[in-house]
């Protein structure tokens, strides 16, 4: 469980990082908690050349939580999501989430950058980034941009990211009063990714849902979010059923992962209508 | 404080003796992070090994080229079993009598199994070096399961090819290993023809493995000068370490010495010898350095030694109300690649004979095959006696099974079956003496503590509120009463690779009155330091902080087995108060001799001898051991210690009563331990502190193997559970708390009536939860299922009832 | 791999060395500081033995870089015992409740319960197996774990009190 040897960097802002990404391509990649690169890496399925450490750079840190639109560094970790009250009164569902990952030095370590960045499919702030249509903000040599979470999955470990590009921030928009929320996880244990997890934002007569680990992408389902809208649980289900593609693992077979993902729906569905008031 | 004015109970408890939770002396250094642990030990000059391993469950290896290997700076060597061979090291002994590849000779049998060894300078290049030789393999069929194996053409061992007779008996297939009897095959035949009702079932208790949190490892420094090689390792037998390394490797025995230093864990993992502690003498031989080897976790899952895989298929006979009559079992055993099982060596499949558990079944046959496959060997005892706790499953569960067949209460059909108190010493229809036991008081003090009948009347309501639609939970109430067979054991029928299992200690008291006391075995967390010095306390009358304990340091303590299956305290705990009696024998005769009364005129009283009638006149031990080496005493020797080897008459049967409530989410399949209720019974206790510890430590392991903890393979022979994220070790949160009891029954034969503890709530545990899943279900149809019970399984099981809609 | 030169607060202590980068911080502390007491359990950042503070925060060091915690404040077990080498409040309280077996979790365990403890000095039973998930043990079944924190948080509030 040793990884191979690296040229390790640490540049202090956004333009010094990107300009490293391109200097040496693919042999470099960057880091930010480490909590799934660094494993990866042990069983040697992950070898660069270069490592450029994101932690010194100021503009990716911070959690902004404005009237409309709440923004989120990219280095932003899960323990500070979790603890910052203005954050949990104006988007609850991520404190929520955020408990539901990992332990608690994982967390501590383990940001929001490298969980939506990541690309793999048990990665929990990905749906959550869905179901709350969140956006990216992207940094590379040929600028900015900004890409739609439910834009920017494209398999497992591809993502709409150019390997010289950076995810600089993560905006979301701020639910309106009357939107209820709820995450619903199923896992073995703690420390365990999610056997079925489901998102779910509903009220005021428009609703979102998005489910992790059912698929090799993050599954947001605009029909299945309709149907949630029009207040037919039932449909949505169906939809949100219909769309993902769960397969056998340890965690379990196909047909168990199907049934648990519409137990874990139904249950956040329920809470969420509940908090709806 | 004058000791004139202690009343003798104020003396005994400053002795801090047996039946005092006296605080562990261990936790001073451990809880500040000064532990010595192998992995701790740094020597000058000292090389890292790490191991190639086959990507492959089996394959020939066609080819291992070192070259790039070597070249890289900072490599020392790379071994594979060619550069073995001529020193007769590539293959080694077993502990159950077959002889298992050390480096890959020609061929590979299971996923992870050692190819080459690396030696290097550190463990980094080590790592570059292992990825950097290419080994060759050409792939063949594999065989994961063991019915299959025993009917396939594939054969596993060609090293064994045409030998029809192995270490246990004839061999009916060439990926057969051994069949074992016992009990009355005609007899228990002829009873199921006849019995009023006969429950049969398929009993499982799948691959799982011991996974303690520090894993395998050992330092090998050989002394070129002195000839003397010196190993540290994680053994929880350092002696019969020394004496394999010695054969083996034809080293002199008094030129090794083994060293266990602080383990971190063992639970049956460090019984067995394993291709590394080989590799790292070899290569300490080789180099001329000290070598290191410590494995990780992955390798530790998919290669060292593995526990259970045992198909049970039982049959149990029973009168209409109830009575058992008598009981057949047929197991087939995976052994994996190499029959590397730690038995005593007459008994292939431990002590699985202790499967009429604790009922009075009075006729019954058990066969054992042993079989070959994919798979990693091992076979150890995971905390339990040897098969211990294979055996317990499969009785508590064949009761269940009864009992829904007999349509009676489980906690009834148990009590009408108990062996009672007065049928002591119990002769049991496989073979074994029971020293004592008092199930029928401890099983109505457990079922009173948890208020059965209540549980049942909630049970009841639950189903009738589950069948109305108002809840989808349902509620479980696991029963297990075991019966445990520990402390192996007599020298007459129990040796490991010939060495009888008596175990040693031998005490030395300073003329200050402090002492120190050394033993042939090993603690791994059971706080030996601690507790053994409690008995050499009461049994001596010095305080057991006065008395410094020593183990695994082969040219120090006398020799002796080891620590596993619960022998500890049974054995070397009987030595020590053997040992501590000898010193008591000679005190009264100094004593006797200062007092100027005759031997037979004084009397011991809790630390002192004093003259009959006349307790104001006395010697405490402190003065006594000061005499024993200040005073010329005519005809006795100078100095004051002992030894003792003991060789114990039975084993010991801890038993015990433990009650699980259970509640499971039929739509999920997750669970939640609501309450765990423990009642032990193993005989003196001698520290209640660390008993408690004990059984939350071994019912947490039951928790994990019940409902989730396996190694599990693929078609293709690949572990599919090799990391702590898929082999089930439950976090702090999803660890319930337990509730403890206990009841007293002491061995007759046992000098303090101690019988032993550690390992009996793994035992009784893994059934107590099962049972608890099953019961869940049982007032739906479910008769028996397979664990693990983790979220999949439970909810196939209320899918396959019709739960789902 | 060329080497880097690191800089670090260990105990109070600065310390330095040379390390190759992918150094992972548990072999730095283990090996070249000689600082023994984080324990490597699981390499793959599921067991918590390894856990040590870096800078206010527990952290699993199987999972570090060195290069990535350079010029850090580092916390290990070892720092956790009192100046006079006596045991500290968590040290004494876990021996005190038979919190170990083995040992080989606790050093791991006694850390991580000291970050708790800083953020939480009240925490109920539920928060501390939460807030212990992080750290597996197989020995002890945690139950005694859990009282050891307990009676730690009861006699750090009597010990603060007291100093007011
Ligand atoms: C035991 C354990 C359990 C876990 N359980 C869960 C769980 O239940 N749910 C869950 O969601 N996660 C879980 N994780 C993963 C954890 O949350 C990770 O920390 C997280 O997924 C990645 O964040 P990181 O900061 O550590 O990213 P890193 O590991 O540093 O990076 C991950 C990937 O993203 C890339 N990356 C990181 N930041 C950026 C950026 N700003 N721009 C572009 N690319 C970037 C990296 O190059 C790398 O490819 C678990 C991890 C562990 C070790
Ligand atoms: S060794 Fe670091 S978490 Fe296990
Ligand atoms: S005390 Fe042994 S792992 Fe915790």
């Amino acid at each position: 469980m040793i990884p191979a040897g690296f040229e390790y960097h640490r540049p202090g802002d956004i333009a010094s990082a990107i300009g490293i990404l391109e200097e040496h391509g693919d042999e470099a990649r960057v880091i930010a908690g480490g909590h799934s690169l660094i494993p990866m890496m042990k069983l040697r399925m992950a070898e660069m050349g270069h490592l450029v450490d994101l932690q010194a750079i100021e503009e990716l840190k911070g959690i902004e939580v404005g009237s409309d639109t709440v923004t989120l560094g990219a280095m932003v970790t899960q323990h500070e999501l979790i603890t910052h009250d203005g954050l949990a009164a104006a988007i609850p569902l991520i404190r929520e989430a955020a408990l539901q990952i990992a332990d608690p030095q994982v967390r501590y370590v383990g940001t929001v950058g490298g969980n939506v960045a990541n690309g793999d499919p048990g990665n929990d702030m990905p749906g959550l980034m869905q179901c709350l249509n969140a956006t990216f903000d992207l940094s590379g040599p040929d600028g900015n941009r900004s890409v739609a979470a439910r834009e920017f999955y494209e398999a497992a470990y591809f993502t709409a990211r150019e390997d010289e590009e950076i995810l600089t921030r993560i905006s979301i928009p701020v639910p309106g009063a009357g939107v209820g929320q709820a995450y619903e996880k199923q896992k073995r244990k703690i420390g365990d990714y999610a056997t079925a997890a489901a998102a779910v934002m509903v009220g005021n007569g428009t609703a979102s849902v998005a489910m992790t680990n059912l698929a090799d992408t993050p599954v947001w389902s605009e029909s299945a979010s309709a149907a949630l809208a029009d207040g037919d649980v039932n449909g949505c289900v169906a939809a949100m059923l219909d769309a993902i593609e769960p397969v056998a693992d340890n965690r379990g077979p196909v047909e168990f992962k199907k049934h648990v993902a519409g137990v874990m729906l139904r249950r956040a569905i329920d809470r969420a209508q509940n908090r709806a008031g | 404080m004058n000791d004139q004015t202690l009343t003798p109970e104020e003396r005994a408890a400053n002795l801090k003796g047996m039946g005092s939770s006296r605080k562990r002396v261990e936790d001073v250094r451990f809880t500040q992070g000064k532990g010595n642990y192998v992995d701790d030990i740094k020597l000058d000059g000292m090389l890292f090994g790490d191991f190639v391993r086959s990507p492959y469950a089996h394959a020939r290896v066609v080819s291992v080229n070192k070259e790039a290997a070597l070249a890289l700076p900072g490599v020392i060597a790379v071994l594979t079993a060619e550069d073995l061979s001529p020193l007769g090291l590539h293959w080694m002994p077993t502990l159950a009598g077959d002889k298992q590849m050390v480096l890959a000779d020609g061929k590979v049998l299971f996923q992870g199994q050692e190819v080459a060894f690396v030696v290097a300078e550190d463990r980094y290049i080590a790592a570059d070096a292992a990825e950097l030789v290419e080994v060759e393999y050409e792939e063949l069929p594999v065989l994961t399961d063991p019915f299959e194996a025993l009917k396939s053409d594939v054969v596993l061992r060609e090293d064994l090819e045409g030998q029809t007779e192995g270490a246990h008996g004839p061999r009916k297939h060439h990926n057969h290993i051994f069949t074992w009897e016992q009990g009355d095959k005609d007899a228990t035949e002829a009873i199921l023809a006849e019995a009023d009702v006969v429950a049969e079932e398929m009993v499982y208790y799948h691959r799982t493995h011991p996974c303690p949190l520090e894993t395998c490892g050992s330092v090998a420094s050989m002394d070129k000068v002195t000839g003397k090689l010196t190993l540290y390792g994680t053994f929880q037998a350092p002696h019969a370490i020394r004496t394999v390394v010695s054969l083996i490797s034809g080293i002199a025995e008094h030129n090794i010495r083994v060293i266990s230093p602080d383990i971190g864990g063992g639970f049956g993992n460090k019984v067995g010898a394993y291709a590394g502690y080989v590799c790292s003498v070899v290569a300490s031989i080789v180099t001329g350095k000290p070598v290191k080897w410590v494995e990780d976790r992955m390798e530790n899952l998919m290669s060292t030694a593995f526990a259970r895989d045992y198909w049970m298929q039982g049959k149990i006979a029973a009168t209409k109300d109830g009575k058992i009559t008598g009981l057949w079992c047929h197991t087939t055993a995976d052994h994996g690649g190499f029959d590397a099982c730690a038995d005593p060596t007459k008994f292939p499949a431990g002590f699985m004979n202790i499967c009429t558990g604790s009922y009075d079944i009075p006729t019954a046959y058990l066969a054992v095959d042993g079989v070959y496959t994919n798979k990693a060997p091992g076979g150890v005892a995971y905390r339990c006696s040897f098969r211990v706790t294979e055996a317990a499953y499969f009785i508590e569960r064949m009761i269940e099974v009864l009992a829904i067949k007999l349509n009676m209460d489980a906690a009834e059909l148990r009590r009408i079956n108990f062996i009672k108190a007065d049928q002591f010493p119990y002769q049991s229809a496989l073979g074994w003496e029971y020293d004592s036991g008092d199930y029928h008081t401890a099983w109505d003090k457990a079922l009173k503590a948890v208020d059965y009948e209540g549980l049942r009347a909630e049970q009841a309501q639950r189903v009738e509120e589950f069948k109305a639609g108002k809840t989808r939970k349902l509620l479980g109430i696991g029963l297990t009463h075991f019966t445990e067979i520990v402390g192996a054991g007599p020298v007459k029928n129990c040796d490991i690779l010939g060495l009888g299992m008596f175990d040693s200690c031998e005490i030395r008291i300073h003329p200050t009155g402090s002492a120190i006391a050394r033993l042939g075995t090993i603690s791994q967390g059971q706080g030996h330091a601690t507790t053994f010095a409690q008995i050499i306390a009461s049994e001596i009358g010095l305080p057991a902080d006065d008395i410094t304990l020593e183990e695994g340091d082969t040219d120090t303590a006398p020799y002796g087995l080891g620590t596993y299956g619960s022998r500890s305290t049974p054995v070397a705990g009987a030595a020590t108060a053997m040992a501590a009696r000898k010193i008591r024998a000679k005190a009264q005769m100094i004593a006797a001799y200062l007092l100027e009364v005759h031997d037979d005129d004084v009397e011991w009283d809790v630390d002192r001898f004093a003259v009959k009638g006349a307790p104001e006149r006395f010697k405490t031990m402190k003065e006594i051991a000061f005499a024993a080496y200040n005073q010329a005493i005519p005809g006795l020797e100078p100095g004051l210690e002992a030894v003792s080897y003991y060789d114990p008459p039975n084993m010991t049967y801890p038993f015990g009563a433990y009650i699980c409530v259970m509640e499971i989410d039929v739509d999920t399949g997750e669970w939640d331990v609501r309450k765990f209720y423990a009642l032990d019974d193993c005989g003196t206790r001698i520290n209640p502190m660390i008993i408690d510890g004990q059984v939350h430590g071994g019912v947490t392991e039951a928790l994990a193997i019940a409902m989730g903890q396996e190694i599990a393979y693929d078609e293709m022979g690949n572990v599919k559970t090799g990391t702590l994220m898929d082999f089930f070790l439950p976090t702090a949160w999803e660890t319930p708390n337990y509730i403890t009891d206990y009841t007293v029954t002491p061995s007759p034969h046992h000098p303090i009536g101690a019988k032993g503890v550690g390992e009996s709530p793994n035992v009784g545990g893994v059934p107590c939860f099962s049972n608890a899943v099953h019961d869940a279900f049982r007032p739906f149809g479910l008769v028996q299922s397979h664990m693990p019970h983790d979220h999949w399984r439970i909810w196939k099981i209320a899918n396959g009832l019709g739960m789902h809609g | 791999m060329s080497k880097m030169h690191v800089k670090l607060t260990v105990n109070g202590k600065e310390v330095e060395g040379l390390a190759e980068p992918r150094t992972l911080l548990i072999h730095f502390l283990r090996e070249d500081l000689k600082i023994t007491g984080p324990h490597i359990g699981c390499e793959t950042s599921h067991c918590g033995a390894c856990t040590v503070d870096i800078d206010g925060k527990s952290v699993k060091s199987c999972t570090t870089f060195v290069a990535q915690v350079n010029g850090a404040d580092i916390t290990t077990v070892e720092g956790l015992t009192n100046d006079d080498g006596s045991l500290g409040v968590l040290q004494e309280m876990f021996r005190e409740h038979h919190g170990l077996q083995c040992g080989f979790c606790t050093p791991g365990m006694i850390t991580r319960a000291h970050r708790l403890l800083q953020e939480n000095p009240n925490p109920t039973e539920e928060e501390i197996r939460f807030g212990m998930a992080g750290n597996l043990c197989r020995c002890t079944g945690y139950q005694n774990i859990v009282k050891a924190i307990s009676a730690s948080a009861d006699m750090l509030n009597a010990q603060k009190e007291a100093a007011e």
